[in-house]
């Protein structure tokens, strides 16, 4: 009997294998924790968008619960994002813009256009803070707490459902 | 057609060059610098490629990472310092050559487990066998060995 049982190992590690597989073949490799949650938000000394001459720095993350979001008009998907944006404007969430790799022209350009739901924008046109956040593409969003430390990272673009069901969620979570 | 044929091959020959072209050339006055540069950019992978390396990527974030390796290497980082510099930002994903740390434990451990597994089952089973054959023999047997051997010795 015992040695019958052995004879069905090699079909247990089968099924272990299989079920790896399987599992390997729905994620998504684009959808993966930003190394930088639970960590402080990278410091950086950036102009804004709107006024050269206006220097911010980290500091600007202290104090309340903030959405950043890394967009840029070269960016297609960040024009779908911005209904969405605004509306958690709308409901009170803090944004901060990072306009990534963008002239400023253009930057202004498409607020004009599709509307603004930032506070301010940071103007960041060799991508060097976007770097230090590890974004990869844009729209990227990650959600800073009151202490300017990162508790969520959301790759790529923000539907009308995931501010429903994770965007608001979250912000209220760290809201506390 | 012999012309066409000419002209299509002339192409052939470029594409490869026209395709690298997106990858600037960089010049290093040391070949270490040089080749330590190759090793990483070969190693580091890039985050928004399915699987390339950035010294093989012509997406700008992987551009944008080339750059850092190189102003690092010139300032004197170690391979090292240069590689945590972009897991901090980039995570684990940019390692083509994970690092063993307890949460890669299993990843490393069990092609090592796998072969020590084996090879105990290897020598279980070869031991088994002989035994097996090397087992003495019982009355019958013996008897029987015994008559063999008589008549061997009667001629």
């Amino acid at each position: 009997m015992k040695r019958r049982l052995l004879l069905l190992l090699p079909l247990a590690g089968f099924l272990v294998l299989t079920v790896f597989l399987y599992r390997g073949l729905s994620i998504n490799p684009a959808e993966r924790d930003s190394a930088l949650v639970e960590r402080p938000f990278p410091a950086f000394s950036l102009t804004t968008l709107g006024d050269p001459g206006r220097t911010l720095d980290d500091s600007l993350m202290q104090g309340q619960v903030t959405l950043v979001n890394v967009w840029g008009e070269w960016c297609p998907t960040c024009k779908q994002e911005m209904p969405q944006l605004l509306e958690l404007a709308d409901r009170g969430v803090r944004l901060v813009g990072v306009d990534y790799k963008d002239t400023r022209e253009k930057g202004r350009e498409f607020l004009a256009e599709f509307g603004n739901p930032f506070e301010v924008s940071l103007f960041d046109p060799e991508g060097s803070l976007g770097f230090d956040l590890g974004v990869y593409g844009a729209p990227e969003s990650f959600l800073v707490d009151a202490e300017g430390v990162i508790r969520y990272h959301h790759t790529g673009y923000i539907s009308p459902r995931d501010v429903e069901q994770v965007i608001l969620p979250e912000v209220t979570k760290w809201q506390d | 057609m012999a012309g066409l044929i000419r002209v299509l091959l002339l192409l052939a020959l470029l594409g490869p060059a026209l395709a690298q072209a997106a990858i600037e050339v960089r010049d290093f006055d040391d070949p270490v610098m040089r080749d330590r540069f190759a090793s990483l950019t070969s190693t580091l992978r890039c985050p928004k490629c399915q699987n390339q390396a950035i010294g093989d990527s012509d997406s700008p974030i992987a551009g944008d990472m080339r750059e850092r390796v190189f102003e690092q290497l010139q300032a004197g980082r170690s391979d090292k310092e240069i590689v945590d510099f972009m897991v901090r930002r980039f995570g684990d994903y940019v390692l083509y050559n994970p690092r063993l740390e307890g949460r890669t434990l299993l990843l490393w451990g069990l092609p090592v487990a796998l072969v020590l597994g084996g090879g105990l089952l290897v020598a279980l089973l070869v031991r088994a066998r002989r035994r097996a054959s090397a087992r003495a023999l019982n009355d019958d047997e013996r008897a029987r060995l015994n008559a063999l051997l008589e008549r061997e010795d009667d001629r």
